[in-house]
């Protein structure tokens, strides 16, 4: 581990076991389906066999029939519409079109899940069959086939444009002046990207209860990365105020973005205010692969200049990310990431969220990134290839620093790409040899924000010493173990004392989603506000016992309340537990609270390091090595850190090797299972080595930057890189699967 | 609504009667019928190993078995590896090396690791990665899983 004058921690840096981990190692942990209710009802859903179709007719009157069914509901159960054009709730349940094959149409709660499965089958929907666009370059076509006739393309200034379109948005960044910084350039390169579609394949499948009381009140519980986003949507869309509203909060077995939407619980609503009562949807593994929002698929185009002496003069790209049915690829964070690791002084940057007849695209780990830094780090390995320079080398030329900034307006603080890339270049890793036939090395970088947003978090002094906790972010990988361990450093206490607990959304204050690399850094201000509100409040009591001056008693980092001397001389302190046991006879409880909505979150930058093997026959990458490098800021629990790192790479490793979505010519997934989707397993993947860098966010109390999304980036430029110097192939366009590969290297007449 | 039968397993260690249907799979009947929700449904067709269970020791996944089909016999799930208060060597192992990030997954991989020790006490690297092939998890990487396997076998051998 690194270290840049790190601050001395007891508890921050530490590795205890995690204060979730006993019951999710015992098979006790309440995951969303496993929800169980006196009288509830399992319930199916149909959808859409068509890409693209109007809906002309709902004929539900044979599954209401049928023995068994408790309720049948269409989006016909949705209050009134407010104006024209979609609205979010059509994703939910159709409205007058199906937009992609999956898009849930109608759906049955019945008492049990054989009879609901059976029932949605007696359903009657009558389609127009429209035609279908899958690509995104054909949906931007003149005469492509239009998905939403209301839909004008946003403009950069704002301006709407003038005809029907599939172009839902353009967003347009530049500095400098390009066409100079091309003019002074000794080398030109320009590059066409492709990427797939590809999903966040969390093991847990969607699902949602919900019970709607006679009164109006609603309970939800469901696996979902917001508690609060839920609470909103369902209220939003079932047109009721916030307060009918209450989700329950239950673990959450996956989602790396994918379960910030909501599908299934306002579904689940409707079912539940028709039967009277509680009513689960769980979706399949189809259902998820074919309805659920993955990754948007990409075309790209890249142009970059450099001069001899490596300089990187101008930079351009073109960017179209397929949004799915509705409005929302990524493709706004992908223009503000795709240059992020590089100070050049010129730049272009054009993006393009289009409507296709796909999935609606949700957010995948750095959202947008994976797919414009890919192209980018392909093709700053080509020019330092051109100029005959080491990759890494190249890279730490023309690295941001503090100061510098983005063609988006940004300017970094101080950030670590300059330190990961002086890692990656000594570690035993790329010190190593690498040697033998078929066998490249590649290294890329990455870049991904992190966010910061509110959080809310409150704390009790129990009279024993120890402190439940209570948050309103979802722990999706220990987020409750660091929350625990910052408040319990702030304190001066163990962090063995801290029960950290996630409540309901009537039981805490409003808590942002779990998504964005926020939840360690903005967990971690809330702890650590939380915590001074409690030290200020006890050295109160303090003074009050000792019946001095509430300036003289002072709250230590080590956790004891120093008084003044005591008439007799000796000084007065307690410790943290003496003090809290004298609470209840002198004046009560405390109550330690904290709500933060926080900006000074900070960038995270990674260099990753992989060695392949391409099988000539078959066309399979095996990796033989992989080193992840990232600056974390602060590691809070470096053992969930690094498992990040590892996450994160695996992830980046399945979307460069093997993950897409395959299409008939009707817009039907044919590979809808995890069989034919191709995850990684234990047997695909070497150790993950990591390598934690920290340098410190000033924006932060322990100087935490966030950690989870920035590796899934650098995974597919590097193992790019390495299969080129394997075999001297140029993959542009993900995944690089056997088949493509082979397709590449195998003889023309084979 | 389909036909109903009454299937006599031990489950955990304790004779069991349940009430289930003939489309049932044991995954459905552990889970729906029986309440043992320690064993998790990834995908429902054995892609995913989420629903790994031992049938008569033997490491089955539960939606792929007819719940019909387990009539007599003993079914071990993640909730019968502890015994009182003690957690499994494994156990212990994932908690202590992290090798659980969201958990939902944890219940398949304790119980193929232990049918893989049950068999082979010390695995090489390689030999874990195969056996456990057949379970997936998204969130980390399988490194520490690995290497908490691997753990868990030296703990029960110094122990044993
Ligand atoms: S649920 Fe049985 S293998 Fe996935
Ligand atoms: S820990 Fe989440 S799938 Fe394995």
């Amino acid at each position: 581990m690194v270290t840049t004058e790190k601050p001395k921690y007891k508890v921050v840096g530490t590795r205890p076991i995690r204060p979730d981990g006993v019951e999710k190692v015992n098979g006790r942990a309440e995951y969303g389906a496993d929800v169980s209710l006196p009288g509830l009802l399992p319930g199916a859903v149909l959808r859409s066999p068509h890409a693209h179709a109007r809906i002309l007719s709902i004929d539900t009157s044979k599954a209401e029939a049928m023995a068994g069914v408790r309720a049948v509901v269409t989006s016909a159960d949705f209050p009134p519409r407010e104006g024209d054009g979609p609205q979010a709730r059509d994703n939910v349940l159709a409205h007058d079109k199906v937009l992609y094959v999956g898009h849930a149409v109608a759906a049955v709660a019945a008492v049990d899940l054989h009879t609901a499965e059976d029932a949605v089958e007696l359903i009657e929907v009558q389609y127009e069959v429209l035609p279908h666009v899958m690509d995104v370059r054909d949906a931007m076509l003149d005469g492509a086939p239009i998905l939403d006739a209301t839909l004008r393309t946003g403009e950069p200034d704002g301006s709407k444009g003038d005809s029907a379109t599939n172009v839902a948005q353009h967003i347009h960044y530049e500095k400098g002046d390009l066409a100079a910084g091309f003019a002074e350039a000794d080398i030109v390169i320009e590059r066409e990207y492709e990427t797939t579609m590809a999903h966040q394949g969390y093991i847990e499948p969607q699902n949602g209860t919900a019970l709607w009381g006679p009164d109006d009140q609603i309970r939800i519980w469901t696996s979902t990365q917001g508690l609060f986003a839920v609470r909103d949507t369902v209220a939003g869309m079932l047109g009721l105020p916030v307060k009918s509203v209450k989700v329950e909060p239950v673990e959450i077995g996956g989602g790396f973005g994918g379960k910030i939407p909501t599908y299934l619980p306002p579904v689940a609503a409707l079912l539940s205010r028709k039967s009277g009562k509680p009513v689960k949807l769980t979706m399949s593994r189809k259902e998820v692969l074919e309805a659920t929002g993955p990754t948007s698929g990409t075309y790209m185009r890249v142009k970059m200049g450099a001069k001899k002496d490596g300089t990187l003069t101008a930079m351009e790209a073109w960017l179209a990310f397929e949004a799915g049915g509705y409005p929302g690829s990524p493709v706004g964070a992908a223009t503000m990431c795709v240059f992020a690791p590089y100070a050049c002084a010129n730049q272009v940057i054009d993006g393009y969220d289009v409507l296709v007849n796909k999935p609606q695209t949700a957010a995948y780990r750095a959202p947008g990134a994976p797919a414009s830094e890919y192209a980018a780090e392909c093709l700053i390995d080509e020019i330092a290839e051109a100029l005959d320079r080491d990759p890494l080398e190249l890279r730490l030329q023309n690295s941001v620093k503090e100061g510098d900034s983005r063609a988006d307006g940004f300017t970094y603080g101080p950030v670590g790409h300059v330190e990961c890339l002086q890692e990656a270049q000594e570690s035993p890793h790329y010190q190593s040899e690498l040697s033998g036939e078929n066998r490249g090395r590649g290294v890329a970088s990455g870049f991904w924000f992190n966010i910061g947003f509110e959080t809310s978090m409150a704390a009790q002094i129990q009279s024993d010493g120890t402190v439940p906790l209570v948050m309103g972010a979802v722990d999706i990988g220990g987020s409750r173990a660091s929350a625990a361990m910052q408040f319990a450093e702030t304190l001066g206490i163990a962090s063995e004392d801290i029960k950290p607990h996630i409540v309901d959304t009537d039981s805490v204050g409003f808590t942002f989603l779990t998504g964005g690399s926020r939840t360690a850094f903005a967990n971690g201000w809330a702890a650590y506000e939380c915590a001074m509100d409690m030290r200020r409040q006890m050295e109160e009591r303090a003074a009050t016992i000792w019946d001095c001056d509430r300036e003289s008693v002072r709250y230590d980092d080590d956790g004891v309340i120093r008084g003044p001397a005591a008439a007799a001389g000796a000084p007065q302190e307690f410790t943290f537990k003496e003090l809290a046991a004298e609470l209840p006879n002198t004046g009560g409880g405390i109550v330690g609270r904290a709500d933060v909505s926080k900006t000074t979150h900070g960038p995270a930058f990674a260099t990753h390091i992989v060695d392949v093997e391409v099988d000539a026959e078959t066309g399979k990458v095996e990796v033989l090595r992989y080193t992840a490098i990232q600056d974390v800021g602060t590691a809070i629990h470096p053992s969930y850190v690094e498992g990040q790192m590892q996450g994160g790479a695996a992830q980046g490793i399945g979307m460069a090797l093997n993950e897409e979505y395959i299409w008939d010519d009707k817009g039907r997934m044919v590979n809808s299972s995890l069989l034919d989707y191709r995850m990684p397993t234990a047997l695909d993947l070497p150790m993950l080595d990591t390598i934690i860098v920290e340098v410190p966010n000033p924006g932060h109390p322990y100087g935490v930057r966030g950690v989870g999304e920035v590796p899934i980036i650098p995974p597919a430029p590097a193992l790019h890189a390495a299969i080129y110097n394997a075999i001297g192939e140029r993959m542009r366009t993900l995944p690089m699967s056997p088949r493509r590969i082979l397709e590449r290297t195998l003889p023309d007449d084979e | 609504m389909s036909d109903k039968i009454i299937v006599s397993a031990t489950i955990n260690g304790d004779p069991t009667d349940i009430l289930v249907s003939s489309r049932d799979s044991l995954l459905e009947a552990l889970r729906e019928r029986a309440g043992v929700l320690g064993v998790k449904e990834g995908c429902n067709d054995g892609n995913c190993g989420a629903c790994s269970v031992l049938l008569d020791g033997r490491l089955v996944n539960s939606c792929l078995v007819m719940a019909a089909e387990v009539e007599g016999s003993d079914v071990t799930t993640v909730e019968g590896l502890a015994e009182a208060d003690h957690l499994h060597p494994l156990q212990q192992a994932f908690l202590e090396d992290a090798a659980l990030q969201c958990g939902i997954c944890t219940p398949g991989f304790l119980v193929a690791a232990k049918a893989l020790l049950d068999e082979n006490p010390s695995p090489s690297e390689h030999e874990i990665r195969y056996w456990l092939a057949g379970n997936l998890c998204r969130c980390t990487g399988y490194d520490k899983i690995v290497r908490a396997v691997q753990h868990a076998a030296e703990t029960l051998q110094t122990t044993s």
